[in-house]
Formats: C-alpha cells, sequence, structure tokens
C-alpha cells in the first residue's frame, strides 16, 4: 500500500474551513431552498392518538379546498408503495408509510395532501376528519414486555421485537450459552453492586428539520430526491426500489444538511410518499418538517434500561459484570433500530480488563416515535450503565474514582484485545487518558476545592469516566450497507483536483479535511482542490455518513485514490522529463527530480500533457482520475477520559455544571480545530442528555414533550467552558491511524456528570439517581429523611 | 391580501402578501433570500433572526404585514462592499459553525448583541445568545467568534449599528 504514513504541512494544522464562506453569508442551498417550476407542497395528517383502528377518514372537505392537488389516504399510497424496508436482519412487523388500519403512535401518517403552497396544504390536513376507536396505548415498556395492555402487533407476542438475546463470556455462536465463568465471578465476589438504570429517550434534534424534494420526469423515467440525508446513497437504493426503479434512474441529492446526529441516516415514510406522489403525478413536490412534526416523526434516541450487576473483590478488581437490557424501541423497526441497542452489548467490556460478562438484550414495541441511531447509538448507553457501576463500586469501597478504574484497565501491552463481547479493540493507552485528565483537572486540587465548598454548605461533587467507543464502521461484516466507502481523485487538465467522496458530511468538514489531505499528498495549495459530495449524480458510489467514520474510511479511500493517480501521474512526468518515476517528489506545485530542484514542472504542465499526450507513453492510457473502494479489516476504537465539577442548589435542587475537561483520543488528527468542535459538540449533547433534555409521555402515550417549549435544548447559558486535552494513539486498522471523533462527546459526559451529582448529594446517603437531573427530582431527595441506601427513583 | 412595503437590505420592496403570512416566509420565498432559516414553530430557535429597523428580531414571530414600513436587514445584506461583516469574520475564524443552519440567526442575533454592549463578558455572550439554538458546536466557538468580532471592532472603531424605535 503506498501510504504516506504522516503528512506534514497541512494535515495536522488548524486549517480555517473551506465550508463557511457560502454559510456565513445565507448563501448556501438547504432542501428547503430548493424550488422548481410547478413544484407543489406535501403536508402530512397525522395521528392525534397513540393506538388505534382508523374507522373512517373524511377528505372530502380537503380535496374540494382551492388549491389542493390531491389527497391520499393510508390505502391510496398502499397501491403506490410496498411496505417500509429495515436495513437489519430482524423480524418487523409490516409498516405503511401511511398507516391503513392502525396508528401506533402519536404523529403517524395517516393522510397525505399535495397543494399549491405550505400554507394551504396545511389548511387542507386541518380539514380531513379522522374517527379512531382508541386501543389501549402501551407505554411502560417492562408493562408491555406482559402483553399489557395491548398487543400492539399481533405477530409479536408481548411486544417483543427481538426476545431475549444472550451475549458475551459462554455464549458461542450457535447460541449455546454457558453461565459458569460468570456464575464464579459472582460467587468469588466480596462486594456487588446491583442498579437499575435508565439511559432515556431523547429528540436528536437538528436545528434543520427533515425535508424533501422530489421530482419524477416522466418524460425521461427518471427521478430526483434532494433531501436531508447523512446518507444519499443509501436513499437512493431504497427509494429505486420501493418505487420499481433501477437505481441507475434515481439521483439522489443531500444538498447543505442542517445537522443530522444520526436521525437522518433513516429512509422515512415522507421521502418513500414524496417520490411516488411525484411519480404518480408527474410533478415535482416538497414537504418540510415542522418542528413539532420533528418530534414525532423523526426517529428518538437511546431509551434503554439497564440492570447491571457488578462483582468485585474488595481491592477493586472487578470480576465480573451482568447487565440485563429492555430496549423500548417504539411502534415500528426502522432502518436500524433493532441493531442500535446490539452495539450496547458489543461495548460493555468498556476500557476494563473484566473476564466474565454476560449481557442480555430484549426489545420491545410501545406506542411511541420509533428509536434508531443517535450520536453514539449504543455505546454512550453502555459506557453510562458500566461507569456508573464503576462509580458505585469507588463509592462502596471508599476508593478514588480514578483508581478503581485505574486499577481494572486493559493495559496497552494487551493490544489487540478481544473482549468478552467479541470485539477486537485496535490500540489503546487508557492510562495516558487518565493520567492527562487527571492533570488538566488538576485533581487534587479540585477535590480541595470541592470539600471547601462542602465545608460552607454548598452540595458540590465531582465525576469521572472513561470511555471507549466503536468508530469508523466497518467491514461490511458488521454494517448491513456494506462497510466500505469510495472516492475517486481527478487531476483536472489545468492540473487543479477534482475530487468525490461517499462520505456526506453535514457539518463535519469533509471539504477541508480532505483537502488538507489532497494538498500534501500532491504538494498543491488547498485552493486547487475541491470536494465534491453529496449527490449520486456526482459521487458514483458511497455509504455516507455516520458512526464517526468519515475520515477513518472516507479520508483513508480518499487517501488511497489520490495515490493511484499519483502514481500515473507519476508515470506522465517520468516519461516528460525522462527520469525515473520513483525518483520524482511533488512539491510547491511542481514535479520534481529528487535533488534536483532545477528539473522541476508544473504540476499542471504535467496535467497538461496527460490530456494530450503526444506521444503517449508505453503502456499509458490518456487522462488522470483513479477510483478507489476500502474496506477497513476492523472498526476502530477511539478512547477518553472526562471529569466535571457540579453544584447543587441547597435550596431549589437546580444543577449547576461548574466545570467540565474532556481528554480525547481519536488517534491522529487531520484538523485539530475541527476535532475540538466535535467533542465540543458530543460534550453539549451528553451534557443536554445528563441534566435536561428528556422525552416523555402521557400515560395515554401523547407526547408530553412535543415542542421546543417543552423539550429543553440546551442553550449557550447552561454550559461552563469546556477545558480540553487529547492524547494521540493512532489506528493500526487504517494508513492514517485517525479513529473518529464525531460521537465522543456523548460517552463520557454523561455519567461523568450524574456521578458529580451523586457525589454531590453524598451527605444523604444517594448511591444513585437516575437522568435527567431534574431539580424537583434532586430536591427531594435533599429534602428526604437520610437514606441509607435506594436511589432517586424512576424519574 | 395586503399591500406593503418593506426595505430590505437597502432595496425597497413592495408586495401584497396574505396577512398570515410570516415575515420569515415572505423573506424566503417571496425575496428569494433563502439565508433567514426557520428551524422551529414555537421562536425557541432563532434561527430565523433578522434585524427590523436595526434591532434582532425572530422573522418567524411576525407577520409581513407587521414589518410594513420596516427596514429589514438579512444575512445576505451584512457583508458591505464585499467585506465581511466582522461577526462573519469572526465565526469564520473560530470555527463558529458546523452544518451553518443555525449560523445566520446566530450572527444576526451578536449583531444586536454588540450593537448594545461592544465588550461582553464571556457570560453576557452567553446570556446574549440564550435565545438561538444550535445542537452541533456546544457553543464555545460561538462565544469565540463572538469575542473576536468584539476585538475586531473595537480596533477597527466600527460605530454600532444606528439603533432605531418604532
Amino acid at each position: 500500500m503506498p501510504a504516506s504514513p504522516v503528512l506534514p504541512k497541512l494535515v495536522g494544522q488548524r486549517v480555517k474551513r473551506r465550508e463557511d464562506p457560502r454559510l456565513i453569508q445565507g448563501r448556501a442551498t438547504y432542501v428547503d431552498d430548493i424550488a422548481l417550476v410547478g413544484m407543489q407542497h406535501v403536508a402530512f395528517k397525522r395521528s392525534d392518538i397513540a393506538h388505534g383502528k382508523i374507522r373512517k377518514i373524511d377528505t372530502s372537505a380537503a380535496a374540494a379546498m382551492d388549491g389542493v392537488e390531491a389527497v391520499y389516504t393510508g390505502a391510496d399510497i398502499a397501491k403506490m408503495l410496498p411496505p417500509m424496508p429495515i436495513g437489519t436482519p430482524f423480524p418487523s412487523p409490516e409498516h405503511r408509510a401511511v398507516a391503513v388500519d392502525v396508528v401506533r403512535f402519536g404523529g403517524e401518517p395517516v393522510a397525505v395532501v399535495v397543494a399549491r403552497d405550505r400554507y394551504v396544504a396545511r389548511d387542507a390536513v386541518d380539514a380531513i376528519v379522522v374517527d379512531y376507536d382508541p386501543l389501549p396505548a402501551v407505554v411502560d415498556v417492562e408493562q408491555a414486555m406482559t402483553g399489557k395492555p395491548a398487543v400492539i402487533h399481533p405477530d409479536f407476542a408481548n411486544n417483543l421485537a427481538v426476545p431475549l438475546v444472550p451475549s458475551g463470556t459462554g455464549v458461542t455462536l450457535d447460541g449455546k450459552v454457558d453461565d459458569s465463568a460468570v456464575d464464579a465471578a459472582f460467587a468469588a465476589a466480596e462486594v456487588v453492586i446491583s442498579q437499575r438504570m435508565v439511559n432515556h429517550r431523547l429528540a436528536p434534534s437538528a436545528i434543520e428539520p427533515r425535508g424533501v424534494v422530489a421530482h419524477y420526469e416522466p418524460g425521461k423515467g427518471t427521478m430526483t430526491i434532494w433531501s436531508s440525508t447523512q446518507n444519499p446513497h443509501i436513499l437512493r437504493t431504497f427509494i429505486a426500489a420501493l418505487n420499481g426503479l433501477g437505481q441507475d434512474q434515481v439521483r439522489a441529492i443531500a444538498p447543505e444538511v442542517g445537522g443530522g446526529f444520526g436521525a437522518k441516516i433513516n429512509i422515512y415514510a415522507e421521502e418513500y410518499v414524496c417520490s411516488a406522489i411525484s411519480k404518480a403525478l408527474g410533478i415535482p413536490v416538497k414537504w418540510n418538517e415542522d418542528r413539532s412534526e420533528a418530534f414525532v416523526a423523526t426517529t428518538h434516541g437511546r431509551d434503554i434500561i439497564g440492570y447491571v450487576d457488578l462483582a468485585a473483590k474488595r481491592d477493586g478488581t472487578v470480576l465480573g459484570l451482568k447487565i440485563r437490557l429492555i430496549a423500548d424501541i417504539g411502534a415500528y423497526n426502522m432502518l436500524l433500530t433493532a441493531a442500535i441497542p446490539t452495539l450496547t452489548m458489543m461495548m460493555a467490556n468498556a476500557t476494563y480488563n473484566v473476564q466474565a460478562i454476560r449481557t442480555t438484550l430484549t426489545e420491545v414495541f410501545t406506542n411511541k416515535t420509533p428509536t434508531d441511531a443517535y450520536r453514539g447509538a449504543g455505546r454512550p448507553e453502555a459506557t453510562y450503565f458500566v461507569e456508573r457501576a464503576m462509580d458505585m463500586l469507588a463509592r462502596e469501597l471508599k476508593m478514588d474514582p480514578a483508581e478503581v478504574r485505574r486499577k481494572n484497565f486493559i493495559q496497552p501491552n494487551q493490544f489487540p484485545y478481544t473482549t468478552q463481547m467479541g470485539a477486537v479493540y485496535d490500540s489503546g493507552d487508557y492510562g495516558k487518558a487518565l493520567d492527562r485528565a487527571l492533570q488538566i483537572a488538576n485533581w487534587e486540587q479540585l477535590k480541595k476545592e470541592r470539600d471547601a465548598a462542602r465545608a460552607q454548605g454548598r452540595l458540590v461533587g465531582l465525576g469521572l469516566s472513561m470511555y471507549v467507543e466503536v468508530c469508523g464502521l466497518g467491514p461490511s461484516a458488521a454494517l448491513p450497507t456494506g462497510g466500505w466507502e469510495h472516492a475517486q481523485v481527478t487531476i483536472e487538465r489545468d492540473g487543479r483536483i477534482s475530487a468525490t467522496t461517499g462520505a456526506s458530511p453535514h457539518g463535519q468538514g469533509n471539504e477541508t479535511t480532505f483537502a488538507q489531505m489532497l494538498a500534501d499528498q500532491f504538494g498543491v495549495p488547498i485552493e486547487h482542490i475541491t470536494i465534491l459530495h453529496g449527490d449520486t449524480g456526482v459521487v458514483k458510489q458511497g455509504i455516507g455518513t455516520f458512526g464517526s467514520r468519515s475520515q477513518a474510511v472516507g479520508g483513508t479511500v480518499m487517501h488511497l485514490a489520490g495515490a493511484k493517480v499519483k502514481a500515473k501521474m507519476a508515470k506522465f512526468a517520468a516519461a516528460m522529463m525522462e527520469a525515473n518515476e520513483d525518483d520524482l517528489v511533488f512539491e510547491n506545485g511542481t514535479i520534481a527530480v529528487k535533488g534536483a530542484p532545477a528539473s522541476a514542472k508544473p504540476f499542471a504542465a504535467i496535467a497538461a500533457y496527460a490530456y494530450v499526450p503526444v506521444p503517449l507513453p508505453p503502456g499509458l492510457d490518456p487522462g488522470l482520475s483513479e477510483e478507489a473502494f476500502w474496506e477497513p479489516a476492523n472498526n476502530t476504537y477511539p478512547f477518553g477520559c472526562h471529569i466535571s465539577m457540579l453544584e447543587i442548589d441547597r435550596e431549589t435542587g437546580e444543577p449547576t455544571l461548574l466545570k467540565m475537561f474532556a481528554v480525547d483520543d481519536a488517534g491522529t488528527l487531520i484538523n485539530p480545530l475541527i476535532v475540538e468542535g466535535q467533542i465540543h459538540g458530543g460534550l453539549a449533547q451528553g451534557i443536554g442528555q445528563a441534566m435536561i433534555e428528556e422525552v416523555s409521555y402521557s400515560e395515554e402515550g401523547q407526547l408530553l414533550t412535543g415542542s421546543f417549549m417543552d423539550y429543553a435544548m440546551p442553550r449557550a447559558i447552561d454550559f461552563p467552558r469546556f477545558e480540553m486535552a487529547s492524547t494521540v494513539t493512532p489506528t493500526p486498522v487504517n494508513p492514517l491511524g485517525a479513529k473518529g471523533v464525531g460521537e465522543a462527546g456523548t460517552l463520557g459526559s454523561t455519567p461523568c456528570i450524574v456521578s458529580a451529582a451523586v457525589d454531590a448529594l453524598s451527605e444523604f446517603g444517594v448511591k444513585h439517581v437516575d437522568m435527567m437531573l431534574r431539580p424537583e427530582k434532586l430536591w427531594r431527595i435533599i429534602q428526604s429523611p437520610r437514606q441509607s441506601s435506594g436511589q432517586g427513583g424512576r424519574s | 391580501m395586503a399591500k406593503i412595503v418593506v426595505t430590505v437590505n437597502g432595496k425597497r420592496r413592495q408586495a401584497d402578501v396574505e396577512p398570515r403570512l410570516l415575515l420569515a416566509h415572505f423573506l424566503r420565498e417571496q425575496l428569494r433570500l433563502t439565508g433567514t432559516h426557520v428551524g422551529c414553530d414555537t421562536t425557541q430557535c432563532g434561527a430565523c433572526t433578522v434585524l427590523v429597523d436595526g434591532r434582532s428580531t425572530k422573522s418567524c414571530t411576525l407577520f409581513a404585514v407587521q414589518a410594513d414600513g420596516s427596514e429589514v436587514t438579512t444575512i445576505e445584506g451584512l457583508a458591505a462592499n464585499g467585506q465581511l461583516h466582522p461577526l462573519q469574520e469572526g465565526f469564520w475564524e473560530e470555527h463558529g459553525l458546523q452544518c451553518g443552519f443555525c449560523t445566520p440567526g446566530m450572527i444576526m442575533t451578536a449583531v444586536t448583541l454588540l450593537a448594545d454592549n461592544p465588550k461582553p463578558s464571556e457570560r453576557e455572550i452567553r446570556e446574549g445568545i440564550a435565545g438561538n439554538f444550535c445542537r452541533c458546536t456546544g457553543y464555545q466557538h460561538i462565544v469565540n467568534a463572538i469575542q473576536h468580532a468584539s476585538k475586531k471592532s473595537a480596533l477597527r472603531g466600527d460605530r454600532a449599528p444606528e439603533l432605531k424605535t418604532r
């Protein structure tokens, strides 16, 4: 492999983003900015009950309104579209894009309007009358597992989407389970920590809601679909399949995309419906999600209960771990829904050398919006359960939370390390990250500050958390979409460079980082490079941006495609300069013979020669454009340590985050400025989950947090200044050494904050408190009689 | 329909609008100034913030007819004579944006923040942008961007925009 492992110059520098000029001037094009001649607007009538039979839908008043082009019920749409597919091999109930007979969550579409503009479309939606026979709403996940108060899908007894699946020590591929090692670990335990923990439901809440423009051109028989998506190629695959078109007949475009956070991986009902309607009517149609629609129609994240048991010796050595997971996945399986909680199982080993682990997973249907990937997708949940248990162990043993962790770390000389869950951790040095975090937080001093504050009667606590996550997804064996990425690098005739990537950035800055890499690789100015993405008509193949994979997988294949075209260009240069191609250096916009700078030819001159090759060097074809597919042999496993200091107001119970420290090891960094931004954003989402964000439903299955008036989005005043550092442990999985960083911030921050809250409340004997840290909940703990054990209850 | 006259980015615009048309939709769909974004329906997110008569205003909270006779500045009108506004420079220099969707509103809010308080403390900046949501950045680089602009404006001796009251 012609890898240049450590690239000097721009790689590793804090290069300003090339995306920004259009974004800071209002010149970018998001989906809702697209207007096509003759375009009509789509709006959805949505169920306002959680569970019920549709008795009758009256669309006559809507259809009669001026400006209304068409009205469709679920039965009409069912004639145009097959049921929605999923991307995992799990069994799945039939899921119609628009409900036909039964609605299973509040917000499920029941009818569709096409009209002149978005105002008329909404008027028409309001004029549709739906008559329901309500059914009991299934809301409590543990009650749902008994089939009470109703069974949502007849073929899934007791609402079990995935019945108990075991994993870990003693579980073989054929499903045999040998509990002897786990049982022995618990039998040998001197201390056992047991705790039920809830990792609650969240709304991903990209500030740009979803949107779609679908344009079927009957004359050509082709479809163009613009969507606010993280993965246009996957969108193309599914849109083609459900509309009976070939993939060659569909062009999917992700224009500027205003954030995704995992929720824009899915292929949604609205995308299918808009494409089918455009095809049926032969006109372009647009749908843009309202925020209140987004709260019900865009997948939620997390929502998993963990019953955690941890066995240890009194010196802090962890002997065994059991986690029984119950995931509330909502009303239907979406693209990756069923797979997300399996990542929680996969990461149960965390950063620790634990030799006996049993996890089990049950996934359960409820009458709620379906869950799917949300930043971290299964790994923050694993981190939360294990790190909270480690913290409880430290508290039980009166050990420093840093030391109990250090005692159990997988050691640097143990990598590659095969976990009890079957993951192969690529590289790591957890002690180094811990040490760095203790150093930047000034841990000993911080403890003194806490104690001094307590002496004044203040409720101040410290929290510490390690994390390791699985990123750079991944080999195709691990990813139903395929785990590779694609790139094509073209040296244009004028010596400038166009490069396409199958990654589909929506804030990650790949137009900058990939250009940094190519600028170094070819020794040309970054201004001469354009990175193209997000359009299947331009980018031949791709998977997309999720699972912290763009740099580790997309960046690597960009580098490899660059190396291929560079090798060909060197042959042209060698022929022109009568030199040996192995003796050439690409630098400063020239190609020269090593050690003979006077021989330098302009980069552009060699490019021009390759396109008018007179004479054509033997064995060469004209042109300079090479593509590459590449799939990593393994995932990458970034890691780090987060520390927080939190104060709880004794009078009101209101928590305030005073300090937040983060040390992250994402391997080799291409652009530390962008990496910092990624970590900041992840921290904010993790802190948001721990402290203020929560999707909640009433007993009737009504969403109680259906707008930004009710769902607490973190604001600038909710955060202290984050203090950060990094350690660098390159991965051997790819030639760049980069591991991925997009999700990291969400992993360590949540347990670290909850542990700080528990520490702050230690005088009340509290051992655990569930997220989020609602002041009322904390106030009740402060007001309650002193407890010797127990927890903050089930929020 | 109602007749309105609004001066947008220095240009006088006359239009017939439905009384219920939001200013945000008027700007985006009738004038095609799509830099002003709509991120919610309850006036929380601030992505639609523009200047109305020199003051930052959430344009989803105003009907177009209420802006009749006003001067409106959108993100497209902020750079002058090909020169980025110090806040635009600050956001670029300090990596104050990722997906960019909240950015126009965030910048337009910060215009009024700095006009009212040219040298805000970090706390004052965080409070000043509390009506604007960003899901990508965790706000730290946005704070840096506004601090950058504050310093730049002071160096350049920029005058605060003239404040008008209606």
